[in-house]
This record gives C-alpha cells, sequence and structure tokens, in this order.
C-alpha cells in the first residue's frame, strides 16, 4: 500500500472519529476559527493602517514647531518665524493656525483648521463627512457654531470633503484664517504653531538640534517621527493588541490543556481497540495528528477569510466600539487591503501548529500504553 | 462525485486555499485601484498642512497622537488618571518614548 494511501485511510478514519463525536469538535473548530479571527483582523487592521498612514501622511509638514508651556502647549509668537528663517539651510516657515471644537448639540469633537490655497472665501466652510453626518449638514447650509465670546457666528458649508478622504478628513472644519482667529480667539502675532520646509532632507535632524537650542521653549516634531507614530502606534505593546494576544494565548493555553489533560476515555479505548486490531502506534499518532490539522485547518482557513472580510468589506465593524471610544463621531473608512505573505505564515505557525502539537503529545502517552490495559480502564 | 471522506477533505481544503489565492488576488487588485483614493488623501493633508489620521475623536491626543506631548492624558489635574479608552488603545509616539 502506497505511503499516500496509507494517509487517505487514516484521513477517512479520522473524519469518521472525528464525526462520532461532532457536537464536541464543531463548538471546537468554531471557538478556534474564532481566535484566528479575531488575531488575523487585529494583524489586517493595523497593518492596512500603517501602508495607509505611511503613503498618505508623506505630504506632511517637514518640521512642526511647538511651543511648550509649563508642560502644555501654547500658542508660539510669530516673532519666532524671523529666528528660525535665520537657521541655515531653513526654506519656509509658516504659522499654523488650528485647534479643536467641541460641540454641545451633538457631543462631537471637530478639528478646525485655517484654510490652505486656494483659501476660502470669509464666512464660509469646508467640512468632512463626520461633521456632516453629525450636524445633518450639507453644502449651501448655515451651520451656527458657537465662537470663543459665546455667541454664535453661522458659516456656510460650501464644500464637504468626499467619503474617501474620511481617513483624515471626517472630522475636520476647514476655515478662512481670519475667521478662525476671531473664532477662536487668537490674537494677531500668534499662531498655534509653525511649520517649516528645509531645503535638503538631510540636514532635518541638524535643524531640529539648533531649533532646540535657539528656542529652548519649543519642540520640533519631524515628519519622520509623525510616520513612525503610525508605525508604532498599534505596537503589541498597545492596549488593543496586548488584550487581544493575551486572549489568544489564553484560548490556546486552555485548548492545549485541554487536549494534554482531558484525553477522553472514549478516545483512549478507541485507541486500545485499534492497537488490538493491529494498527501501530506510528498509526494511531498519525490518525491523532490528522485530526489535529483538519480541525486547525478549517479553522485557520474560515477565521482567516472571515477577518479578511470583517477588515475590508465591513469596515472592521467589530472594532468600531473599542476604536470609537467616547467619541461620537467615527470616521467611515474603507482600508486598501494589504496581506503580507509573511504574516499570514506566522498566524499558520503559531495557531495550527501549537494545537497539532497539543494533540498528538497525549496521544502519544496514550498510544504507548500496553491495549490491553487502556481497554481494562 | 467524491466516494471517501478524505475526498471530501481534499477538496475542502482545496477550496480554503483557492480561497486565500482569490483574497490575495483581490487585495493586489485593489491596492492596484487605490492610487486615485490615496492621492487624494495625500493632496489634502499637503493643503491643509495635517499631521494625523483620523482615527479617534474623543481626546486630544489621540485625535494628534504625533502632535502629543507626554502629560497630554493627565493634563485636567495632577491627580486625573487617564480615562479615555481611545487613550488605552493606542502607544504613545516613539518620539516621546525614546526622550
Amino acid at each position: 500500500m502506497s505511503l499516500l494511501e496509507r494517509h487517505r485511510n487514516i484521513i477517512d478514519f479520522a473524519l469518521s472519529s472525528l464525526g462520532r463525536r461532532w457536537k464536541k469538535n464543531i463548538a471546537l473548530t468554531l471557538v478556534y476559527a474564532f481566535t484566528v479571527f479575531t488575531l488575523a483582523s487585529v494583524i489586517f487592521f493595523t497593518e492596512a493602517v500603517k501602508r495607509e498612514a505611511r503613503a498618505v501622511l508623506q505630504g506632511a509638514p517637514e518640521i512642526v514647531v511647538q511651543r511648550l508651556m509649563a508642560g502644555r502647549h501654547d500658542l508660539i509668537p510669530a516673532v519666532y518665524i524671523d529666528t528660525l528663517k535665520k537657521i541655515t539651510g531653513v526654506g519656509q516657515v509658516k504659522g499654523r493656525l488650528w485647534g479643536y471644537y467641541y460641540e454641545p448639540s451633538t457631543g462631537a469633537n471637530y478639528t478646525v483648521v485655517a484654510s490652505g490655497n486656494p483659501p476660502l472665501e470669509p464666512g464660509t466652510i469646508a467640512v468632512g463627512q463626520g461633521v456632516s453626518r453629525t450636524l445633518h449638514a450639507a453644502e449651501g447650509d448655515l451651520i451656527p457654531l458657537k465662537g470663543a465670546d459665546g455667541a454664535y457666528v453661522s458659516f456656510e458649508v460650501t464644500r464637504v470633503f468626499s467619503h474617501a478622504s474620511e481617513l483624515v478628513s471626517a472630522d475636520l472644519i476647514e476655515m478662512p484664517a481670519g475667521d478662525l482667529r476671531a473664532f477662536f480667539g487668537i490674537p494677531e502675532g500668534f499662531y498655534t504653531d509653525l511649520t517649516l520646509k528645509v531645503r535638503n532632507e538631510k540636514e532635518l535632524v541638524v535643524v531640529a538640534d539648533k531649533i532646540r537650542r535657539l528656542l529652548p521653549d519649543t519642540r520640533p516634531i519631524l515628519r519622520d517621527e509623525i510616520l513612525r507614530t503610525y508605525d508604532s502606534l498599534f505596537d503589541w505593546r498597545s492596549g488593543l493588541l496586548l488584550v487581544i494576544f493575551a486572549g489568544a494565548v489564553a484560548a490556546f493555553i486552555i485548548f492545549a490543556w485541554d487536549k494534554a489533560t482531558s484525553l477522553s476515555m472514549e478516545e483512549r479505548r478507541e485507541m486500545g481497540v485499534l492497537k488490538a486490531v493491529g494498527w501501530e502506534t506510528s498509526e494511531v499518532i498519525a490518525m491523532k495528528s490528522w485530526e489535529g490539522v483538519i480541525i486547525s485547518l478549517t479553522a485557520f482557513f474560515g477565521g482567516t477569510l472571515f477577518a479578511y472580510v470583517h477588515v475590508f468589506f465591513s469596515s472592521a465593524l467589530l472594532f468600531e466600539p473599542v476604536l470609537k471610544g467616547w467619541a461620537v463621531l467615527y470616521p467611515r473608512f474603507q482600508l486598501v487591503p494589504h496581506i503580507d505573505p509573511y504574516q499570514v505564515l506566522a498566524l499558520f505557525f503559531l495557531t495550527v501548529v501549537p494545537y497539532t502539537v497539543a494533540t498528538v503529545i497525549p496521544s502519544w502517552n496514550a498510544a504507548t500504553v500496553d491495549p490491553d490495559s487502556i481497554m481494562r480502564l | 462525485m467524491p466516494g471517501r471522506k478524505s475526498d471530501i477533505f481534499f477538496i475542502v481544503v482545496a477550496l480554503g486555499a483557492a480561497a486565500f489565492g482569490l483574497m490575495m488576488a483581490h487585495a493586489h487588485h485593489r491596492n492596484g485601484n487605490a492610487g486615485s483614493g490615496l492621492k487624494e488623501k495625500a493632496m489634502l493633508v499637503e493643503r491643509l498642512e495635517l499631521t494625523d489620521l483620523c482615527l479617534f475623536s474623543d481626546a486630544r491626543y489621540a485625535r494628534h497622537p504625533s502632535m502629543a506631548d507626554l502629560h497630554s492624558a493627565f493634563q485636567d489635574s495632577p491627580m486625573a488618571m487617564e480615562h479615555f479608552p481611545s487613550g488605552t488603545v493606542i502607544l504613545p509616539p516613539p518620539h516621546l518614548r525614546l526622550r
């Protein structure tokens, strides 16, 4: 009998054996698939966010200079612009105006930014989809917003940013710089922070050092640091991943413990009968290994495929409550799918292999015992 | 028609592998077509000088993690514990942790 035919016979028997305990095995496969699904969803989601951040934030300012006062981010005087312009290698220095606006009627937080180029007309704003949804505002509508002096100011919505840009614009309100100053009460001669362009990118670190020395109450943030923020935001030590990985590890420990300690009497007797009718120890172990492979492969395929659909077709619906937190406004974004074969392979080895090994070890112990003594148990 | 249970197993494994192949192909296809959407977002980032993705909007240090400082999560008072769920989900940026 060829090796293939021999293993086909063993698989036939393994499937019949699994079928005899189908309720337990279906429950086991479902829990196992859910664990794989959770892990795969996190891996797909975080990797897609990181890649999207890397692609989209390439156009972020080369250096942002913030002023800190008493440990807090403070408005930065416009006179700092002249100081920064004198640093060798600095090409352009611009003041950036932005802030946060809490809308009491909806309970949502918005990010208000000064209009870019081309600037908006005074009295008009452009808003993100999230702002449009929470305020029920469309193009042409007037939105009353409460200014720093307590009075409501009406702005006309001239544009709603597209759905495609929600990942960066969902909570944005773009407002003309003059209106923003009046709205937040930011005095002339001050900005929220400053942005710099450096002629030679290789000099960014040197320029940042000079900024720290010339203006000790400021801190420069490089574009590279902004990009690295998103590379490490969902590091394994972050709360989300730690909780999910800890849950998955705990689930696998329970699986392995269950398999290692509770080989049922029925299963032990089955192995005794098989050995008594002439099966070799290696064939009994192969049969139990195939049982493990069948369950873990089914769970792996099912869990990973559902995770892909979950993250890239339903916008990671199950993660929404976690990511939303206390926020009223949540962006509805479609991430660009990216599958890293190494990550899928790692997931495979982290899930399928431990379970299969956990199946084989107790079977080895049971299969090496005299069949007569097992059947008499 | 498959006659043996092992045939069904091999068919299921083949279907699973095919579904994996389709998943990879779909990801590759979507990646290829994502250019215009990414470009639109990148243009907005450049035009408005944005620094962060809008993933969380409950706390300012979670809305703009790259602009946050070490004290952001505890600014309400010296004894205030970090209480926003999003603050527990993400890590502080590396340029703050390495200082």
